[in-house]
């Protein structure tokens, strides 16, 4: 049996176990969509803007550890991936984007719908090739998915000529292995990295862990649970790690940084170690690095040694795939009690109440999500893009599951809620998918609303509405002399009309009363429904620390009565 | 060049592919620092190539470098060797002006330096020379009162020194044992 380039496409699409494959089709890659019609088993979830293909194709690879595959033709189908791709390699997610590209004899001619779409997604891309003979788009697929998912995942294109994908049919070879010199996953960590940071470890007085994405990747659950418990250390989990540790267990101390839990900054700033495990320092979590764990040393496992003393010196790095580092840590590590320590931790959280949400008639935010959290259990996924709502649903939903928070974390793109919650729900079918959004990433890609009807994917969208940009509101609100320029919505739709315009049901909360029907009301009608929760306007999310400030100017929450 | 200077040599065995160049300028770019030079060409090993850069930063900016660009799926090892002993050379060719009265001053000039006339034309002379910067630098200076009309040079290629009984060999890689990078030394016995 001989195959055209594109059947080559999907017979490794096939060995690669892919089910699902994001989509737009357009000139370049139509001998590829040509293909994938005689493909049953590959199925074609059609976009209504290529953005959502990368997006959904990242929501269905954090949802479900697998890879994510999307595709576009060339040109500006090539570029609407763009921010996908960019949000997939920052927060690293295994995705192998297909793009077609205009025949060979045309490169380089400025063609119709040309772009040089490897050259632009260089720096966004773990790796990228352009397949320019039909005999290495099988090895180039199986490197592909081999990139993506092995070491730190991240996304990987593959750009190829229209000409390749219909050529001469020839019999399809699956290479049996790939030879990629030099690219070498870490596994195990070495013997003098792992007794130091034991030693570290077994010494520390007040140690706190560091719980990041890598943790989920790795699916580490089991044996950060194991090694808190062992040690009795506190875990603060980064936004992209929360959901890493149970948020009910009594030594979870919530998320670190910008937005997150004053008491958990504040353990860091008295910490005399952190066992940093698959995170990055990102800035929003350290704010300004001079006086960042002033007293800590540092521990810091990572798969990527490129992340080693990048923003945070290590006093001792340990190279190694985390699940595995952590396996040969736990035999290492001395059972312990940090009693004192524990309780000082406690008297932060009491001081400093973080998650409280003050009692108002109005309809605030940060009662939505507590409310949405209790209704479902703590066991929704839930999918948000950037801003306020994100903070909020970090802030204010008791994560019961590993890997239930899907969100744009380090690219920080508006609009990712919608898409991403799409591919989420496709993966995880058996699962709820709440996608929070703000009314301003709502707009950015409802337009995939369609896309939730026409193929019924069950996801249920909350909007939470204020009318404003309401993040970059709040930085006018504390940083520009409340000049709120360009950062209030006048003019947008109807959401319940829309949701109607769409088919699906809308249901309109003004009310604080009226919360707990709606989310139940849309949890029981089946296929997507969209909440459009007009929430109060200029409510801000506390705490914060100012960017490239560090926790002694984290601004609270006024509250009028003590509680605690 | 000791490592805590300005000037910093990696050398990096490479995947002969399209695009690797590209790939490895574009990361030097994206950290914020500069390449002073940089020489590429095949290696002893088919289908790989070698590169030599010569970088201007700090150890931490260096540091950062190296390690993204051994990240690079088609860099298959980088070692910054600015701490080792190493043999490094450039080649230049400079265009002088000449005429009848000069022509004999500039041959003079140019035999300490061990360089070579390559072409002599009526009104112009070329001249290659080979060495460290410093020696082509000196070179360019005493010629340049006399017009040089061109200067090409490659930039600089280097090789960490061979030891005594053996030599260290290729396997020039990354170690990430402690707080620096150390270049790990594996030796071929009785391959000199």
């Amino acid at each position: 049996m001989e195959y055209t380039g594109a059947e080559i496409v999907c017979e490794s699409l096939l060995k690669e176990g892919v089910e699902v494959i994001f989509g737009l089709p357009g000139g370049a890659v139509l001998p590829f969509y040509g293909a994938l019609s005689g493909y049953p088993q590959l199925r074609h979830i059609l976009v209504r803007h290529e953005q959502a293909a990368a997006m959904a194709a990242d929501g269905y690879a954090r949802a479900t550890g697998k890879v994510g595959v999307c595709t576009a033709t060339s040109g500006p189908g090539a570029t609407n991936l763009v921010t996908g791709i960019a949000g997939a390699m920052m927060d690293s997610i295994p995705m192998v984007a297909i793009t077609g590209q205009v025949p060979r004899p045309a490169i380089g001619r400025d063609a119709f719908q040309e772009t040089d779409i490897t050259g632009i997604t260089l720096p966004i891309t773990k790796h990228n090739m352009l397949v320019m003979d039909v005999d290495d788009i099988a090895p180039a697929i199986k490197e592909a998915f081999y990139i993506a998912q092995s070491g730190r995942p991240g996304p990987v294109l593959l750009d190829i000529p229209k000409d390749v994908l219909a050529g001469d049919r020839r019999p399809f070879v699956w290479p049996e292995s790939i030879d990629l010199q030099g690219y070498e996953p870490p596994g195990e960590a070495d013997e003098i990295q792992l007794n130091q940071a034991v030693e570290l470890i077994n010494q520390a007085e007040r140690p706190v862990i560091m719980a990041g994405h890598g943790i989920l990747i790795s699916h580490a659950y089991a044996e950060l649970r194991e090694l808190a418990e062992k040690a009795q250390i506190p875990v603060i989990t980064t936004l992209l790690g929360i959901s890493s540790f149970p948020t009910d267990h009594f030594l979870h101390t919530g998320m670190p940084g910008m937005h997150g839990m004053a008491y958990a900054s504040l353990a860091i700033d008295k910490a005399d170690l952190l066992i940093s495990l698959g995170m990055r320092f990102d800035d929003r979590v350290t704010g300004r690095l001079s006086d960042f764990a002033p007293n800590a040393k540092v521990v810091h496992v990572d798969v990527d040694p490129s992340e080693f003393h990048k923003n945070v010196k290590a006093t001792v790095p340990v190279l190694g795939n985390l699940k595995q580092v952590l396996k040969q840590m736990l035999p290492l590590v001395d059972r312990k009690t940090h009693v004192e320590w524990l309780q000082y931790i406690d008297t932060l959280r009491a001081e400093h109440p973080s998650l409280y949400i003050r009692q108002t008639d109005e309809l605030l935010p940060q009662f939505v999500m507590k409310q949405l959290s209790d209704i479902t259990e703590g066991n929704s996924i839930i999918v948000t893009g950037v801003g306020q709502h994100q903070m909020w649903a970090a802030q204010h939903y008791a994560y019961k599951e590993p890997n239930s928070l899907l969100t744009s974390g380090g690219l920080g793109a508006m609009g990712f809620e919608v898409p991403a919650a799409l591919g989420a729900k496709v993966g995880r079918p058996d699962k709820t998918v709440w996608s929070i959004a703000g009314d301003g990433g709502f707009q950015m890609t409802l337009c995939d609303l369609a896309t939730a009807v026409e193929n019924n994917i069950d996801v249920k969208f909350a909007i939470l509405n204020n009318g404003t940009l309401g993040m970059v509101h709040q930085w006018q609100e504390f940083f520009y002399d409340k000049d709120f320029f360009a950062t209030v919505y006048s003019g947008n739709p109807d959401f319940v009309k829309l949701a109607e315009a769409y088919g699906i049901t809308g249901i309109r909360v003004t009310d604080k009363a009226q919360v707990d029907a709606a989310i139940r009301q849309a949890m029981e009608t089946p296929g997507p429904v969209v909440v459009d929760f007009i929430v109060k306007q200029d409510e801000q999310v506390y705490p914060m620390i100012p960017a490239g400030e560090s926790v002694n100017e984290i601004m609270e929450e006024p509250i009028p009565e003590r509680i605690f | 060049m000791n490592g805590n200077g300005r000037h910093h040599t990696i050398i990096a065995l490479v995947q002969d592919r399209p695009g690797v160049l590209t790939r490895v300028a574009g990361l030097f770019r994206r950290r914020g620092f500069n390449i002073s030079s940089l020489a590429v060409g095949n290696s002893e090993q088919k289908g790989l190539s070698r590169m030599t850069f010569v970088v201007d930063g700090d150890q931490y900016t260096v540091d950062q470098a190296t390690r993204q660009l051994d990240k690079l799926i088609e860099v298959v090892k980088v070692a910054n060797i600015s701490e080792e002993e190493i043999v490094s050379r450039e080649l230049a060719l400079i265009k002088v002006k000449v005429t009848p009265e000069t022509r004999g001053e500039i041959l003079e000039m140019v035999n300490p330096f061990r360089a070579e006339i390559v072409d002599v034309g009526a009104k112009s002379m070329v001249i290659e020379v080979t060495g460290s910067g410093d020696k082509i630098q000196a070179l360019y200076g005493l010629l340049e009162p006399f017009g040089v009309l061109e200067l090409m040079r490659t930039g600089r290629v280097a090789m960490v020194r061979g030891q005594s009984e053996a030599r260290v060999s290729d396997d020039l890689v990354l170690d990430y044992h402690g707080d620096h990078l150390k270049v790990n030394e594996v030796y071929e016995v009785g391959s000199y």
